[in-house]
């Protein structure tokens, strides 16, 4: 069975889109680096992909998690704002929760400085709040994309995975296949386009086609999401983690950039300050494709055993 | 934990800048809490103290929530799961029966898999999100896909165990009506079609395993190495069970060595299949899929004990029979809805990793 793949096939380091056919003459591969470390929080990514892409808004809940009202990533989700709060400091950082700064704001109460400024060297509050904006993956070995059975799922020019809806019959085999839950079928709402239907980031497909920047990435006001090619964003993510390793914050570390695990290196990867489940992501996730040709040689083994079964059951004695 | 990235010599402040005007300072270097270039260094992190600190099986989550996403598949899927299997092992029956003239289990056993495959197709495009898009199924034929792969299959294994039903029906008919024409054809091709539909029919029972292990559902995936032969035992046990209800006794001899066999392969590979399925076992024994999976041990046991002491007794046979077919479809409902449930809880997609890590460190790949 494993003939009928090719190397590297379904796991470890390769260029997706030159894999799926694309010429010589193809784009270099495009992602995201998440530098969730200056995420400020501000789901300005969240409405731009909603705006750009007519995402339907399908539901108003107070989750009461932290900042987090949109839930997770899901078919009416294409980027998600994950928000932490934790009792504990990074690093030696100063916060700027005890000082408050003059904005020149008109107020109520009488101005002038607060009465009881903290002693200098005061206790500093144990509280960090971090902040991730989540998004697909675009793996390059994409368990939705090799699971898909009608081919709407396929591999752009740009190494990217994207849905073609007047494709997709709503089988739905690529919801459980993704190992980190992003696509999903549009239940809803009621006359919403596409509902019955994978969907999920196309990272921008028709903005990438006319040499925009995806929309979220374009909407981030602090640059923690960065789009370009994803060899040159590795770099940048590497000298990013350098520099904040030097600036004493080992918790800094990456998601998702090593074109070795377990699925072949993301197209849109982070840098995170917490272990990947803090955040809701699979700490060391391995497209499920890789065991396919040791599924297939076991199921293989199965029925031949159940031929053999019935075919000896047939060939006792005649009663 | 360790950061798992190398440090590189790389000079980040060239590397760290985006496309903008020259000279303005990015924000992308700016430092976490460093609140504009106060910059410190600060005690290293001690690697790894917090995860021995907690005692095994705790695990992180964001705020609880799934990391993987279920299926988005309701009763129709283990229903076809079942029927498909159902329809198979009916095949290999009728076929068995055909070659060594037991009339009425051939007559049966063709109907039982044209019915069940009949009820199986109808399932799984009841199941789809757009159903009038069903033949986009047949657009492609991927090795990568599992639900490709048995699209094909099914799409070989069908034809031909219709035609072997057709000529099931076509034999009902009176001597002067079957003998004209394409009826007479259909009857001289029941026989040919049904050996073919018996040697397409156990890729039919076994793909169904491969459907479900080649997901991120961890109590599925976890499953892959035992999950095809759970489902052929279950399978050919279901089949036989309907041959020993729709066949007089004088016939079933062998469909009850196949329940007996089937029976036991189901049960004893279940077994093996939660020792090898560590923490993503436990769905198995929890609610809803508990209950089924305990509801298939003691009917496949019951039915296997039943058949072997039915001797000529019709009706203990029927009962034994009624059992298997029952018992079979716990299993697929029972292994169905486990692993729905273990995608709804994140300690199923956590725990496994983290163990893997503490013992092999980090997947990667190696040539």
């Amino acid at each position: 069975m494993t003939s009928l793949f090719r190397e590297n096939d379904l796991w470890g380091p390769l260029d997706p889109s030159e894999e799926a056919g694309y010429g010589e003459e193809r784009p270099k591969r495009k992602g995201f680096f998440t530098d969730t470390s200056i995420c400020i929080g501000c789901k300005a990514c969240e409405v731009a992909c909603k705006e750009w892409n007519d995402v339907p808004a399908d539901h108003f809940d107070m989750l009461g998690s932290s900042y987090d009202n949109s839930h997770s990533l899901n078919a009416n989700q294409w980027r998600h704002v994950a928000f932490i709060e934790q009792p504990k400091r990074l690093g030696d950082q100063e916060s700027g929760l005890r000082q408050t700064v003059d904005i020149g704001m008109p107020v109520m109460a009488p101005s002038g400085p607060p009465e009881t400024e903290p002693a200098d060297g005061a206790e500093k509050p144990d509280f960090r709040w971090l902040m991730s904006s989540d998004v697909c993956k675009h793996c390059t070995h994409a368990a939705c994309l090799d699971v898909c059975p009608t081919g709407s799922l396929f591999r752009s020019e740009f190494g990217t995975v994207v849905v073609q809806d007047d494709i997709c019959n709503g089988c739905g085999y690529c919801v459980p296949a993704c190992p980190y839950g992003v696509i999903e079928r549009r239940k809803g709402p009621e006359g919403a386009k596409n509902v019955g239907i994978a969907q999920k980031c196309t990272l921008c497909y028709d903005r990438l086609e006319a040499g925009q920047t995806p929309a979220c990435a374009q909407a981030c006001p602090t640059q923690s999401i960065q789009f370009g090619d994803v060899e040159e964003l590795r770099d940048r993510a590497n000298a990013r983690v350098a520099q904040m390793h030097d600036a004493g914050i080992m918790d800094a570390r990456l998601y998702g950039n090593d074109p070795d695990d377990g699925i072949g290196g993301a197209g849109a990867f982070f840098l995170l300050l917490d272990e990947p489940e803090v955040y809701g992501l699979p700490p060391d996730p391995v497209v499920t494709t890789r065991d396919l040709p040791h599924m297939f040689r076991r199921a293989s083994a199965a029925a031949a055993v159940m031929l053999a079964g019935a075919a000896v059951s047939f060939l006792g004695r005649r009663r | 934990m360790t950061p798992q990235h190398r440090a590189t010599d790389w000079a980040p402040d060239n590397a760290v800048s985006r496309d903008g005007p020259e000279g303005v300072a990015s924000q992308t270097g700016a430092l976490v809490g460093s609140a504009g270039g106060r910059r410190r260094k600060g005690r290293r992190r001690k690697g790894g103290a917090e995860q021995s600190m907690v005692p095994e099986a705790e695990f992180t989550s964001y705020y609880g929530r799934p990391i993987v996403k279920p299926s988005p598949w309701e009763a129709d899927i283990p229903a076809y799961l079942f029927a498909g299997g159902l329809a198979a092992g009916s095949s290999l029956i009728a076929a068995g029966a055909d070659v060594t003239g037991r009339p009425v289990l051939r007559r049966t056993g063709r109907l039982a898999a044209l019915g069940a495959l009949s009820f199986s197709m109808a399932a799984l495009v009841h199941d789809l999100g757009k159903p009038s898009r069903f033949t986009n199924m047949l657009r492609t034929a991927k090795p990568t896909s599992p639900m490709s792969v048995g699209t094909w299959i099914l799409s070989t294994y069908g034809p031909f165990a219709g035609l072997a039903a057709a000529a099931e029906v076509t034999s009902l008919l009176p001597e002067q009506v079957r003998s004209r024409g394409p009826l007479r054809l259909v009857g001289l091709l029941g026989r040919p079609a049904g050996l073919m539909a018996a040697v397409c029919a156990p890729p039919v029972a076994a793909y169904t395993a491969v459907l479900l292990s080649d997901t991120a559902t961890p109590s599925w995936h976890s499953a892959y190495k035992e999950l095809p032969f759970v489902f052929v035992g279950s399978a050919s046990a279901a089949a036989a069970g309907v041959g020993m209800i729709t066949a007089p006794t004088h016939e079933t001899g062998p469909v009850r060595r196949m329940a007996a066999a089937g029976a036991l392969l189901e049960l004893a590979m279940e077994q093996r299949m939660e020792r090898s399925m560590g923490v993503t076992a436990e769905p198995l024994h929890h609610g809803k899929a508990g209950r089924l999976m305990r509801a298939a041990k003691v009917l496949t046991a019951a039915g296997a004990a039943g058949t072997l002491v039915a001797g000529r007794s019709r009706a203990l046979a029927a009962a034994s029979g009624a059992a298997l077919v029952l018992g079979s479809a716990c299993t697929r409902f029972g292994v169905f809805e486990a692993g729905q449930e273990s995608a709804k809880d994140p300690k199923y997609t956590v725990v496994p990793q983290r163990e893997r890590l503490e013992r092999e460190g980090p997947v990667r790949y190696q040539p």
